[in-house]
């Protein structure tokens, strides 16, 4: 089951920056619980990825990240997604402000 | 193989996300020492670099939610990892940079306990690192 996301994405000082928030448990072995984290996640601007990571449940709760991309303009297209172990997904798209 | 098993196969292809490459480095992050997370990410001999940028606080008293930001300003970062000595799984992420983003990233992590933090950047082909003491005061690894 996949939470939902949120996402902003804003030009200024020559670069854009995305700032993006997954709604995930993340839950580590230490926990008690079952193992349950996001393992991979992609940034895609006009869809091209630019941004390509791996993370461990060392990522915090709801996990939020924030990027930043060279240039860009008002109306890019930015998709964010992710992978977790359980081989549960989940994306966002929205528009450059 | 029988066209059950055939149409079985395929059913497992389209299933497969379409979206995110599923590579995970296991052995990496399996490690338990932050020697063994290096290497495992070819990072064994980096060399200090006072151009890679971590933005972090000094003392966070919640290990559960400790915000990172890093920045290198090494020509040419094409990949930035976060190792965080004392977890018990030392490396925390590894972000890779295309051509159009900037070697920039600031996300939350857990700690465990006061710990050495390594932010190792890639740049041509050599790795650099750079080292940030974060301290604890309240453990954040039973979340």
């Amino acid at each position: 089951m996949a939470g939902p996301m949120k996402m902003r994405a804003s030009v200024a000082g020559g670069f854009t920056e995305v700032r993006v928030l997954m709604t995930h448990p993340m839950t580590t072995a230490q926990s008690g619980q079952a193992l349950h984290f996001i393992q991979n996640i992609t940034v895609k601007q006009n869809g091209k990825a630019v941004v390509e990571a791996e993370i461990s449940q060392a990522v915090s709760r709801n996990p939020v990240f924030s990027f930043r991309l060279k240039g860009g303009a008002k109306g890019d297209k930015i998709e964010v997604s992710w992978l977790d172990n359980k081989g549960e997904t989940n994306k966002i798209e929205t528009a450059v402000a | 193989m029988t066209r059950r098993s055939l149409l079985a196969f395929f059913g497992l292809l389209l299933a497969k996300p379409l979206t995110v490459l599923a590579a995970w480095n296991e052995q990496a992050f399996g490690a338990k020492t932050a020697a063994d997370a290096l290497k495992n990410i070819g990072a064994s001999a980096a060399a200090p670099s006072k151009d890679i940028v971590i933005e972090a606080p000094q003392i966070a008293e919640n290990g559960a939610v400790v915000p990172i930001e890093i920045s290198s300003n090494i020509p040419g970062t094409t990949s930035i990892a976060v190792v965080i000595e004392k977890n018990p799984f030392p490396l925390a992420g590894k972000f890779d940079f295309k051509e159009n983003a900037l070697p920039f990233v600031k996300l939350n992590v857990k700690m465990g306990e006061t710990s050495d933090v390594r932010v190792v950047a890639v740049a041509g082909g050599r790795q650099f690192v750079a080292t940030r003491e974060i301290k604890v005061t309240i453990g954040g690894c039973g979340g």
